[in-house]
């Protein structure tokens, strides 16, 4: 079993846009939506969820008020200013709680009890281009990086039940931890690239991120041709690097239509006034995806 | 005056917003930025900054005496981020786990754990123009970006008269959180296609979660549909700017320029969202 997965440094760059694509013109894989904070692939594949799961990706302190007697104890061991006194009475602010349980453990009186905070849901759906696996964090919750892995878990058991082999993961935007727990183990990351001085600077983030956990890496430029000058620039840092550039794709109009449509660029949609899936962009990702399937074999 | 500007989603123009409106305001008002995105600062790609000040970003984690432990084991029971453990005769550390709570070395019964800060990211301050600039990075392969923003967030000047500008990172989860906490209004901006719409609604919940009054501002507006102007119109959110999608916008974000300056119409626009937010937000 391979698993691709795209990310892009930057948000915005076009990754769901191209795993949407990718959905369409990939057979017998599983889709793996690991961007939690802001999941948008539902909105392209359109899925039917058969099953939803709870997510507890933490715990919170919380206070038992009848036992507490305001000595303050807790509020001088929690380093992350989540106890405050208010108006003479203990309050925990669960957003700023990172769950540490240093509280409860300090207090004399064990006023403070850990409890499991429910941080988000998964779902397992059916999309017309295969089963598709997502979630929802909650807002304001902690705990991307747990969410990422058990979707990812989730994606790999059920490539392995339905017996198929590829799973396609579109990434979260970033660096940081839910990319880290997108990113260990993958056979192949694709980086989503776009020509403007940030893409061409997270970017860079992005490939020294892959190489920090050994992971292959290509390349592929959005809208390319909306700076040729930085689209050239990208290619010459690949170059440089010896990372191959799988594809350049033209900004193409046709790419919003067909998401403003709610559908992957490359879908027929039925009433057959689309026509988009002829198009520039359409074609470019063909082309992309002939490089990196052959590269994932 | 403390004004955060955040997107669900990434690649919005939450930095082309917070840039020009600090060259906007610049030389009217004393204005700082704070770029909080510190897993993709960009900021500096638009302002170019002279960086006077650059300083570590620790964080504590545990060491070990090993002439001290018994390998009781107590310190892997407290640990909730499962950042140390004892196993058989050794105490091994996970530093890239560890929240820096201090549990460990609290309730080590020998005292065997001391605390040594370890590099997570930089804070790095300076000037671009009369705008007093701050940045933070953090380190790549380091999975935690809230201490490092709450790092940027301690060189904040604040003060009553002062613009201060934060770009938050994309998402609405800790980085976010920590970026948009105690902001005196957001910013959320979007664009006007299902992905943007899906995502505002995202950040509307966060925000509205953290109690700071907000508005919307609609980035290449013209393009998508008209589902997000409708839904504002429903929910009585105020739509604060719309910028037209214009190619030669983009072309001049590509090649980092900076758009208030090549295109007059858009000082003139981006005064007028100054004048709504501080309206508002209850100022002035």
């Amino acid at each position: 079993m391979k698993e691709l997965l795209v990310i892009s440094g930057k948000g915005g760059t076009g990754k769901t846009s191209i795993v949407g694509a990718f959905a369409v013109l990939s057979k017998n894989k599983v889709l793996a939506d690991c961007d939690v904070d802001a999941a948008d692939l539902h909105l392209l594949l359109k899925p039917t969820v058969r099953e939803t799961t709870e997510f507890y990706g933490s715990k919170k302190a919380g206070l038992d008020e009848a036992k507490c007697t305001g000595c303050g104890d807790c509020i001088e061991a929690c380093r992350f200013g989540a106890i405050v006194m208010g108006k003479g009475r203990i309050e925990i602010d669960p957003i700023s709680c990172e769950g540490c349980a240093v509280c409860s453990h300090v207090c004399p009186q064990g006023a403070i009890v850990m409890q499991d905070n429910l941080s988000g849901h998964w779902f397992i759906s059916d999309t017309p281009y295969g089963p598709l696996v997502h979630a929802r964090l909650g807002v304001a919750e902690e705990s991307s990086g747990k969410l990422v892995t058990r979707v990812r878990d989730e994606a790999r058991s059920l490539a392995k039940s339905l017996e198929l082999d590829l799973i396609i993961i579109d990434g979260p935007p970033g660096i940081g931890c839910p990319v880290i727990a997108s990113i260990s183990g993958v056979d192949l990351a694709l980086i989503v690239t776009e020509p403007t001085v940030a893409g061409t600077h997270d970017m860079a983030r992005a490939l020294e991120l892959a190489r920090h956990f050994g992971v292959e890496v290509v390349v592929c430029i959005n809208k390319y041709d909306l700076h040729e000058g930085k689209a050239q620039e990208i290619e010459q840092h690949c170059a440089a690097e010896g990372i191959q550039v799988a594809g350049k794709i033209p900004f193409d109009e046709g790419v919003v239509t067909a998401l403003t449509r709610g559908m992957p660029v490359g879908a027929r949609a039925n009433d057959g006034a689309s026509g988009w899936e002829e198009g520039k962009a359409s074609k470019a990702i063909q082309e992309l995806w002939a490089r990196v399937s052959s590269r994932l074999n | 005056m403390i004004v955060a500007v955040a997107s669900g989603k990434g690649g919005t123009g939450k930095t082309t917003i917070a840039v020009n409106l600090a060259l906007t305001l610049e030389g009217t008002v004393p204005v700082e930025l704070l770029d909080c995105d510190v897993e993709e600062p960009n900021a500096h790609l638009f302002l170019h900054p002279v960086l006077e000040t650059s300083e570590k970003v620790t964080q504590p984690v545990p060491t070990v005496d090993e002439s001290k432990c018994t390998h009781c084991g107590r310190c892997g029971e407290i640990c909730a981020f499962h950042a140390i453990m004892a196993l058989g005769s050794k105490v091994m550390t996970f530093p890239e786990l560890c929240h820096g709570c201090g549990g460990c070395s609290r309730f080590c019964p020998t005292g065997a754990i001391s605390e040594e800060p370890r590099e997570i990211g930089v804070v790095e301050s300076g000037h671009a123009g009369r705008i007093e600039f701050v940045q933070g990075r953090v380190n790549v392969g380091n999975p935690l970006a809230p201490p490092v923003v709450r790092a940027v967030k301690g060189r904040m000047a604040a003060c009553p008269g002062k613009a201060t500008i934060i770009d938050a990172p994309p998402g609405t989860s800790c980085p976010v959180v920590a970026s948009v906490k105690d902001s005196d209004f957001c910013i959320l901006v979007t664009e006007p296609t299902p992905f943007g719409v899906n995502d505002l609604l995202l950040a509307i919940d966060m925000v509205r979660e953290l109690g700071v009054p907000f508005g919307v501002v609609i980035n290449r507006s013209g393009i998508g549909d008209s589902n997000l102007v409708a839904y504002c119109r429903l929910e009585k959110i105020p739509i604060l700017l719309e910028i037209p999608f214009d190619r030669r916008y983009a072309a001049c974000y590509a090649g980092g320029g900076r758009l208030v300056e090549d295109f007059p119409e858009l000082r003139e626009a981006f005064r007028d969202l100054w004048r709504r937010v501080c309206v508002l937000a209850g100022v002035r």
